[in-house]
């Protein structure tokens, strides 16, 4: 892990990461993911998953239940769209004041159990609110629909201007749609990423380590854990609720199926494929996933066959059709498989794998480094 | 009264399959300390072992009978499944009795899956984080709905019950109170007989026998078991394939009632989860009350009564209870003490 970065170190590397991320639509095109729709999933996407690790990377609570915030969060965004207009400052706003809100009572009830007590409580929130969205609460969240923003509605401020224009967020007349939706996912993502870094870096990150670390001895010591808690799992739902405004704003629509709990483990997948409880890893996690996923669901039989095309006619059917078995609809099967060998092989995720190759590569050239492995963590 | 009656009945047979699936979960936590979020799909597997030797036997011979024609002039084709064409009656009546008779087949199909699976996979998952358990077996159940699924594709595939218990019994009529009041099909009964006689079985099984009494010593104290000199980890696959069958046959036998898919598993782990936690962790009798217990209150809260004065109730009842219980009973209602408490 590099927390031995000194503070001039963070700066570099926050700078790197945002000129990277920036300017992703030039190096990201050669392996054609440079289009606007799919950046702004990765953004997206890595701000969710950068939110829940802070949770799950740097306390070791595995919450189940982190779509609830993106459903609220969507929720709200959509709302503050309808009434106040299509601006999205106010709908980010408002997004994380009631997903905070939201996880501030789903974690003081859960956050009073630990380890797989609380990775149940989380779910059954998460299902409860799920449920609700789609039955007694469809007054509010349109239930199966999904909630959209109609002509008729009153966007108290920018309703009667402009009330026959198409219903697209807009940033004081940028569209947040295409590449204007992108670089300010972007920017809103490096946010994110910024506050998570001094998070990790700042006492109140240690704590939360120690929180991870062993729990009791924390106690021990005379602190509390539970404020520390508490606080990092409002954050982490913000952050969630803040990835489902962005969602909204670059495509005003929620729907209840963004709050499924199949939606809280593709996060945890992102997390765990990434590095959990290491910065850059989740962001990595959610790109290549939301990659991934748009590439192989394009695949059908034909681009297939075009593939194996070399192989003799006689194995290239049944690769064809195994290979078959995992693109297309068959993503998910691929996303499972992904996760299992991950979590078997590679419990620290790409990070990592990345920080091995280092080490080996570090090994050949000085025997004198020692090999300090440190000890999973319960 | 009746009202209340038709509730109770309504809420035990599917309090019996979470009891079902939740006593094979509880079985693993206790003994094996694995928190096993697959157990969903393998009661799905179960549902899908009815449905393919339903397939299989309705494989059909197709003969043309020269003598007569359709209405459109085409000579008509009589189609006998192959069992009824060469077993005759025998053949018939294994048709119509498919889904009890496929129990034959689930039994060992779910003790290969839950034997590979426990050494394949589960057995290196021990001494890993519970997070780590969780991950992988939610990987795998992925896998394996999605396999599922590319088998037999995404709709619910319609299994019939039995033509003998097709129907509904009007309990009410033979209890006093007004005829059609309280009917209740007769395959749910079967169901609620079957759960109880499954569970009575693990129960005798783990109480009267030497295998039993070795497994409930290694839920009270695995490390002095396996310092006994006792192969505790051979056990330990054998508990896996019978939490496996458990859950398979409850899946089996649920098909005339619900109609299988592919993410039947997942709808229930969730609810069998929230089941075992209620139960408390480790507890095989909390795991059976706790199942018909929100069976029971899940049908109660659906009563249009009920949802009268509290809508929604019905969608959040059971979750609602599990984050009371949690809170009030931290180990829930018949938890051990330092049962998955790191």
């Amino acid at each position: 892990m590099t927390t031995k970065l000194s503070p001039t170190g963070d700066l570099i590397f926050f700078a790197v990461f945002a000129v990277a991320v920036l300017t992703m639509p030039v190096w990201l095109a050669p392996v054609g993911a440079g289009y606007p729709d799919l950046l702004q999933k990765f953004a997206i996407f890595g701000l969710f998953a950068t939110g829940f690790n802070l949770l799950f990377g740097l306390t070791g609570y595995l919450s189940f239940g982190h779509a609830a915030f993106l459903g609220v969060g969507s929720y709200t965004a959509v709302w503050s769209f309808k009434l106040l207009g299509m601006n999205p400052i106010p709908a980010a706003i408002l997004a994380v004041a009631t997903s905070g809100v939201f996880a501030l009572a789903i974690g003081y009830v859960s956050l009073r159990r630990s380890g797989i007590y609380f990775s149940i409580l989380t779910l059954a929130f998460a299902q409860m609110s799920y449920n609700l969205a789609y039955s007694v609460l469809t007054p509010i969240t349109n239930g199966e629909t999904g909630l959209r923003v109609l002509q008729s509605d009153p966007r108290l401020f920018d309703g009667a201007s402009e009330s026959t224009g198409p219903l697209i967020s807009n940033l004081f007349g940028v569209e947040m749609t295409g590449w204007g939706g992108f670089y300010f996912c972007a920017v809103v993502l490096l946010v994110g990423f910024f506050i998570a870094q001094r998070i990790f870096r700042s006492p109140f990150g240690i704590m939360l380590r120690a929180v991870k670390t062993n729990q009791n001895r924390m106690t021990y010591t005379g602190l509390n854990p539970r404020p520390y808690t508490l606080a990092v799992f409002v954050i982490s739902g913000m952050y969630a609720g803040l990835a489902g405004a962005l969602m909204c704003i670059t495509d005003p629509l929620a729907g209840a199926e963004r709050m499924q709990w199949t939606a809280s483990g593709e996060v945890v997948l992102m997390t765990i494929l990434g590095g959990a409880g290491t910065l850059l890893g989740p962001i990595f996690g959610a790109a290549l996933i939301k990659y991934f996923e748009n590439i192989f669901s394009a695949f059908n039989e034909q681009t297939l066959h075009e593939i194996f095309s070399f192989l003799p006619d006689f194995l290239e059917a049944p690769v064809v059709s195994i290979a078959g078995l995992f693109v297309g609809e068959g993503w998910h099967l691929t996303l499972g498989v992904l996760f299992m060998l991950i979590v078997i092989f590679l419990p620290g995720g790409i990070m990592e794998g990345v920080s091995r190759i280092g080490r080996l590569f570090k090994r050949g050239s000085s025997k004198a480094e020692p090999n300090r492995q440190t000890a999973p963590a319960e | 009264m009746d009202v209340i009656l038709l509730q109770l009945l309504n809420g035990l047979d599917k309090g019996g399959a979470y009891a079902l699936i939740a006593l094979g979960l509880t079985l693993i936590f206790g003994t094996l300390g694995v928190v096993n979020f697959a157990h969903g799909a393998l009661f799905m597997l179960g549902a899908f072992c009815a449905v393919s030797f339903n397939a299989l036997l309705s494989l059909e011979l197709v003969t043309i009978d020269p003598e007569k024609t359709t209405a459109w002039g085409t000579p008509l084709e009589i189609r006998t499944p192959y069992v009824e064409a060469y077993m005759g009656d025998f053949g018939h009546w294994i048709l119509n009795y498919s889904v009890p008779v496929s129990i034959l087949l689930a039994i060992p199909v779910m003790l290969l899956v839950g034997f590979i699976m426990e050494r394949g996979l589960i057995k290196h998952f021990y001494n890993r984080a519970h997070a780590d358990q969780i991950l992988v077996t939610f990987g795998l159940a992925i896998v394996l709905q999605e396999i599922i699924k590319s088998i037999f594709g995404a709709n619910p595939i319609p299994q019939a019950a039995p033509e003998t218990v097709r129907g509904a019994a009007d309990i009410g009529a033979a209890l006093g109170f007004d005829p059609g009041v309280i009917v209740y099909p007769y395959w749910r009964m079967v169901y609620l007989g079957f759960a109880a006689a499954i569970i009575a079985a693990v129960f005798a099984f783990l109480q009267f026998t030497t295998f039993g009494m070795v497994v409930r010593a290694g839920m009270a104290d695995r490390h002095t078991v396996g310092l006994l000199g006792i192969n505790i980890e051979r056990r330990f696959t054998i508990v896996f394939a019978i939490a496996a069958v458990v859950a398979g046959l409850a899946g089996v036998m649920y098909t005339p009632i619900l109609p299988p898919d592919y993410h039947m598993g997942m709808d229930f782990l969730v609810l069998s989860f929230v089941v075992v936690v209620v139960g408390g962790m480790g507890s095989l009798p909390g795991a059976v009350a706790a199942g018909f217990l929100l069976g029971i209150l899940q049908s109660f809260a659906s009563m249009n009564e009920v949802k009268a004065i509290l809508p929604g109730i019905d969608q959040i009842i059971i979750y609602l209870v599990a984050v009371v219980i949690l809170l009030v009973r931290p180990r829930g209602l018949m938890g051990r003490k330092g049962v998955m408490e790191s």
